[in-house]
């Protein structure tokens, strides 16, 4: 983190107060030739290994040996990176998550003494960790085919409801009129959560998809509304007088002034709608769609295949966190002007 | 003059002459009346450099932003070279207190709000570099507002407004949050620009001093309702020293005046 702050001064062409002093970790890294952490998180990782390889399952599970191999596989490039690449980005990056690969490790071979080894926690709810490897490696195609009908349904209705929802804020934020009209609904509507409205979108749109896909817009809309508006309203008189006696039009003053000052706030609407949105799409394909992660939980739950559960539990983690990280990223892009931001 | 090799090709016209006619002002605040402006009448010629001083929040601010045409007056007429003032218009220009400049734009992109709201940008882009360099901050084009100090940003805002080559330049207190050696600095390079130039000046201030050193005529007005109490002419030779004599015995005449606005 404070890395990338760096970057960010490093860049401007006036000096600022004095860099920040490097975190202690990449510190020490540079001083010591070695990567401590990475070394002990690798020896870690090896035991992991080393107990789910050789301490007998109670009974057999079919992935443990890949499981122990992917374990040991990982310590080893730990230890290689720990050792020889020091200096290298690569290990810049991941070095200041050394105490997080330790307590990872020891979480890992905790959950796989707990289930596999010694059956303390009780399947099917407690699988241990080398059942989820499996289903990676035999329901993958049903797993990737079900993350991509989510995000086909997730990203139309997302983009569909973020275009309205900054349309509707800009125009509300902008005139008084349209603010008399549009700022009650808001007001009132906009806390209906939006799976509030699933049973009467099932039955007017014609098709599960569309209804969910106006659900995802609906939950995404309104945050995106509310927090544009806010942010238009609120843009500081005085930048609109510059800008009407430097020559600006209306057009000027919406695009140039109205709409930029209000951005940070637009941003906020999206990464709210971004998380409503989520939840949405999962009740939507639980409901009705029968595609799609949230499908994917409840045929698991059915079947008790616990194991597929957290599988698809992870894969959405994954995934919507891969979301988030990217809307943060456009923002940083867009609002590059503003230092000190929350970062994600 | 400099102005000529500053703006390659382009006509500097000369300063706008102003003619303020029995103009007052209120506002509504809550059903309450507030009156700002009182029948305020004085002229401006053409190219001169005025300031207006008085106690604070007597509606001096106000004035300047009617001249702008920012808003109509409640009553008289505001006239520019006799043309009556019905908005705002790229040749009348205000600098605020406060740079407000676009934090989301760079200062070039800053100083080109004006050519852009008018279109002007793709013919003009070079006035940019010319009205930066002219205010000292050639090598900060790339910079965003919050990197710049505050003596920075307040040029940022002149330049912005002067590539718009404005024939009367509003000054609302621009350098009254600058610390004392930057204004000092500051009030330097106003009178050059205002030399080089050939805009007519006119300059809200709550220093006297400042005042003195700048303008050929200094208006005094009363608390509010702002009346204009006084006119006074400071014929003094350019540059000015603000230890030389006349100018120090001119100043507490001046401030007596102010003491004696307050109550009136």
């Amino acid at each position: 983190m404070s890395e990338a702050i760096q970057i960010d001064r490093s860049e401007a062409p006036v000096t600022l107060a004095p860099a920040a002093p490097r975190s202690r970790h990449a510190e020490g890294k540079l001083r010591s030739e070695l990567w401590t952490h990475g070394l002990v998180a690798s020896g870690l990782w090896l035991s992991a290994g080393g107990v789910t390889r050789w301490w007998h399952d109670l009974t057999p599970w079919s992935r443990t040996s890949l499981f122990a191999g992917l374990e040991v596989g990982f310590a080893v490039l730990l230890g290689l990176a720990s050792v020889f690449a020091v200096r290298t980005r690569l290990v810049a990056r991941i070095a200041p998550y050394g105490r997080w690969l330790e307590a990872l490790a020891i979480a890992a071979i905790g959950w796989e003494v707990l289930t596999a080894k010694t059956g303390l926690l009780p399947l099917p709810f407690f699988p241990p960790p080398q059942s989820v490897l499996e289903v990676y490696t035999d329901d993958a195609g049903r797993l990737v085919e079900s993350a991509a009908y989510s995000m086909l349904l997730l990203l139309p209705g997302y983009f569909i409801g973020g275009a309205v929802g900054f349309g509707a804020g800009v125009a509300i934020g902008w005139s008084k009129s349209v603010h008399y009209w549009g700022h009650p609904i808001l007001r009132f509507v906009g806390p209906l959560p939006a799976t509030a409205w699933l049973p009467l979108a099932f039955f007017f749109l014609p098709s599960a998809r569309s209804a969910s896909t106006f659900l995802i817009a609906l939950s995404t809309a309104f945050p995106v509304a509310v927090l544009t508006s806010s942010g238009i309203a609120g843009v500081s008189k005085s930048y609109y007088d510059i800008a009407r006696t430097l020559g600006a039009d209306t057009r000027f003053l919406i695009a140039k002034v109205a709409i930029p000052a209000a951005l940070p706030n637009v941003f906020v609407g999206l990464f709210m709608g971004l998380g409503t949105s989520f939840a949405v799409l999962i009740v939507a394909e639980m409901m009705g769609v029968k595609a799609g992660l949230g499908w994917y939980l409840q045929w698991a739950q059915g079947w008790a295949a616990y194991a597929n559960l957290y599988g698809a539990l992870i894969v959405m983690a994954f995934l919507f966190s891969g979301l988030i990280s990217l809307l943060f990223l456009v923002r940083d892009t867009v609002l590059a002007w503003q230092k000190g931001i929350v970062r994600w | 003059m400099v102005s000529a090799a500053i703006l390659p090709g382009a006509v500097t016209l000369p300063g706008l002459s102003l003619q303020v006619r029995a103009v007052s002002h209120h506002f509504v605040t809550e059903g309450k009346r507030l009156d700002v402006l009182d029948r305020v009448t004085f002229s401006v010629e053409r190219g001169s450099f005025t300031a207006l001083v008085g106690p604070s929040g007597c509606g001096k601010s106000t004035l300047l932003r009617l001249i702008a045409g920012l808003e109509p007056p409640s009553g008289g007429k505001i006239g520019a070279d006799n043309v009556r003032v019905v908005g705002p218009d790229p040749s009348r220009l205000l600098v605020f207190q406060d740079p407000t400049l676009f934090p989301w734009r760079n200062v070039r992109q800053n100083v080109a709000l004006g050519l852009e709201a008018r279109g002007l940008l793709p013919r003009e882009r070079r006035r940019i570099d010319d009205a930066l360099r002219l205010v000292g901050l050639d090598g900060f084009a790339g910079a965003f507002p919050n990197e710049l100090s505050g003596g920075m940003a307040q040029r940022v805002a002149l330049a912005r407004v002067l590539v718009n080559d404005p024939r009367l330049l509003l000054l609302d207190e621009p350098l009254g949050k600058l610390d004392s050696l930057t204004r000092m600095a500051m009030q330097t390079e106003l009178l050059r620009l205002w030399q080089d130039r050939g805009f007519t000046g006119l300059l809200v201030t709550h220093d006297v001093e400042e005042a003195l050193l700048l303008s050929r005529t200094v208006i005094v007005f009363s608390a509010r309702p702002a009346r204009i109490v006084e006119t006074l002419s400071v014929d003094l030779p350019y540059p000015r020293h603000r230890d030389d004599p006349t100018l120090v015995s001119l100043r507490r005449a001046l401030l007596a005046k102010m003491n004696l606005a307050k109550d009136l």
